[in-house]
């Protein structure tokens, strides 16, 4: 690399080295005061902080839906031109460069990183919730209908495809592609470089590693928190096992050990090994599924499951005129800001796995794949709970009263349930440790200035303080101040949608530069 | 005895690795063997290098200023690990067998900061190959 093409950030410049450490300096310092911040207001003032940080959050879903909304149409268009222009062919880390990982092992971790337990709850509780108008119907469908049926699952698809993978795979190609092919540190504030120059060495570049790293920490924790109770909700429904906080702790207790073993073995020996068991279970719960919901229906479901998805993501995707106010807000916005605030985390993961790929391989994986893979999950499960739902079978009969049992629930009409339900419980539990190990690589490459190597004590910290948090919120201020949190994390959805706005253009930049240097170099 | 001798170095602390340098050459002009240095960096940029490739051409380098003062055949091999602040050793090891070196020259004391080849290092690494190790204490 000659000089006057050396990146203008290398990574750990401004890095402190106490006691054993190697911390980006303010990064590292200001983002744990901040968080103790945060922590200490929702204990405190719980309630305060719950209507604070809750009304930042609709006040952002409530201003800026167009906002959201055009953002979210903006990069599905823009991967998708990515995968059809000759810019695709350009590859991560130059053109010698080969993928580290098997495509599978590969797709592992990013669909454990990405989607995982949201998509387990919300597979089944979410078209029974649109086909039962729990909180609104889509496009004001009429509850219980076929019609309703039908837009209920082309909208939960909607929410789970193309949209939430477009924005991870923005984030997680402009990362890639900085620092694979320009030598910038994996950090956030280097797709910035292109734009900023210099400025992303200061306060611009401070501040967006820091609120991604807080958005990261506390969407994570607050899920854990969250999906602690759930899955002690499970336990107690299936084996009488008392759900208390006693039980709750001991989950997140459980869950943050056995992802402290895998950051501590690392990407390969640890993250890799549970996504890909991970894999493995899922696969077995959905042919489960596939096989005793009625393989019949099931591949009719795979047909009207995306002719659903095909005729309703136009409409859906609409922000002027919308009817159904209440349910879009509700839902589709609120899902947008949610996807948003945790893409620093999962395109940061992404992009840590993907060098070697090309720019149309990457992409077509990120978004297509997993759209894929989510239409055949959707139909096995989605479609068993709608036609519990509509048949008046079961408990899902009455719409769903508890969100973290609507799986349960589904799987009891079906074979063999405590067998099931307890490889559910234990897929819950796998999600959750690929996320927290995952999410734990990321804080710690963010504030150790885009090192790779920082000392391991560093991400035993943030895996540790994760499921501290989670616990002391959890026996501190209960559920009240979970939702404080994170509401605050998702609140951080506004900003970050500008920031992977300027991101695109940064990165079609970029890429359009790499191009001609190409052809250059070809002639 | 022996006939290739692997060096682990860390470019970016070669101080401490003073003295097992200086052992390996010893060694290598005594059984007028190869030296191989090694060096393991993450395809994600770092301090040192922006790329694998330029990791590459740094160690190749460092080679051949050591081959300048000892005068023996030398090597240079690079060493990519995802993820080198857990999987060192392994990676290590993998390169051992791959190479056919039959003497490993550790030094075992470097900065802990780096933990890139920390006093563990060296006892793990022996356990899992059948190259004879020497521990080179600063």
């Amino acid at each position: 690399m000659k000089q006057d093409d050396a990146p203008v950030l290398t990574p750990g410049q401004d890095n402190t080295q106490i006691m054993g450490l190697d911390f980006h300096n303010p990064v590292f310092p200001l983002s744990a005061l901040a968080i103790l911040a945060f922590i200490l207001y929702a204990l405190v003032y719980p309630d305060a902080a719950n209507s604070q940080l809750g009304a930042a959050r609709g006040w952002s879903i409530e201003h800026f839906d167009w906002l959201f909304m055009i953002a979210g149409n903006f990069f599905v268009l823009f991967c998708l031109a990515l995968i059809v222009l000759p810019l695709g062919r350009i590859r991560l880390g130059g053109a010698q460069a080969r993928p580290e990982y098997s495509r599978l092992s590969w797709f592992a971790m990013l669909f454990a990183a990405g989607m995982g337990i949201g998509l387990m709850f919300w597979s089944v509780a979410e078209p029974v919730a649109y086909y039962t108008d729990w909180y609104g119907t889509p496009l004001n469908a009429a509850a219980g209908t076929a019609e309703g049926a039908s837009a209920a699952m082309g909208a939960t698809m909607f929410h789970w495809g193309l949209h939430p993978w477009a924005i991870y795979g923005v984030v997680g190609l402009s990362l890639a592609f900085f620092a694979y092919n320009r030598g910038l540190p994996l950090t956030l504030r280097s797709a910035f470089t292109p734009l900023l120059g210099r400025h992303t060495r200061g306060w611009i570049g401070h501040t967006i590693d820091i609120v991604a790293v807080l958005a990261t920490i506390f969407g994570l924790a607050t899920s854990l928190g969250f999906g602690a109770s759930q899955a002690a909700g499970g336990l107690a429904y299936l084996f009488n096992i008392p759900n208390t906080l006693g039980t709750q702790i001991a989950i997140i207790v459980l869950v943050t050990v056995v992802a402290l073993f895998s950051v501590w073995r690392g990407i390969d020996g640890g993250v890799k090994l549970f996504s890909n068991i991970n894999m493995v279970i899922a696969l077995a719960l959905l042919l489960f599924v596939v096989i005793t919901g009625g393989t019949l229906m099931f591949v009719n479901g795979l047909v009207s499951t995306t002719l659903d998805y095909v005729t309703h993501i136009v409409p859906l995707s609409n922000w002027i005129g919308r009817e159904d106010t209440t349910w879009y807000h509700g839902w589709t916005v609120f899902y947008w800001a949610w996807w948003i605030s945790w893409s620093p985390f999962v395109g940061m993961f992404i992009a840590r796995v993907s060098r070697g790929r090309t720019v149309r391989e990457f992409l077509t994986a990120v978004l297509l794949v997993p759209t894929l893979v989510t239409i055949v999950w959707m139909s096995a499960f989605g479609g068993n709970a709608l036609s519990q739902s509509a048949a008046g079978v079961g408990e899902l009969a009455n719409g769903i009263g508890d969100v973290s049992l609507a799986m349960f629930h589904m799987l009891e009409q079906l074979p063999l349930t405590t067998l099931t339900s307890s490889l559910a419980i234990l897929l819950v539990l796998i999600f959750f440790i690929t996320s927290s190990d995952s999410g734990s690589l990321v804080i710690d490459n963010i504030t150790a200035g885009g090192k790779t190597d920082a000392p391991r004590s560093q991400r035993v910290f943030w895996a540790t303080l994760e499921g501290v948090i989670a616990g002391v919120l959890l026996y501190g201020g209960g559920s009240t101040a979970l939702s404080a949190l994170q509401a605050g994390a998702v609140a951080t959805g506004l900003p970050f949608t500008l920031v992977l706005l300027v991101m695109c253009f940064s990165l079609a930049l970029g890429l359009h530069q790499e191009q001609r240097k190409q052809r250059l170099a070809a002639a | 005895m022996y006939n290739k001798i692997m060096v682990p170095v860390d470019l970016a602390h070669l101080d401490p690795l003073a003295k097992a340098l200086e052992v390996a050459a010893d060694l290598a002009r005594h059984y007028r063997a190869e030296v191989c240095y090694a060096g393991v960096t993450a395809t994600a940029p770092s301090p040192l290098a922006h790329t694998p490739q330029e990791y590459q051409q740094k160690l190749d380098a460092f080679s051949k200023q050591q081959a300048a003062e000892h005068g023996q055949p030398v090597s240079a091999r690079v060493v990519i690990s995802h993820d080198p602040a857990a999987d060192l050793d392994a990676v290590l090891v993998k390169a051992i067998e791959e190479s056919g070196v039959d003497l490993v020259v550790m030094g075992t004391h470097l900065p802990r900061h780096l933990g890139i080849l920390m006093p563990s290092h060296g006892g793990k690494v022996a356990t899992h190959t059948d190259a004879s190790i020497l521990l080179v204490r600063p």
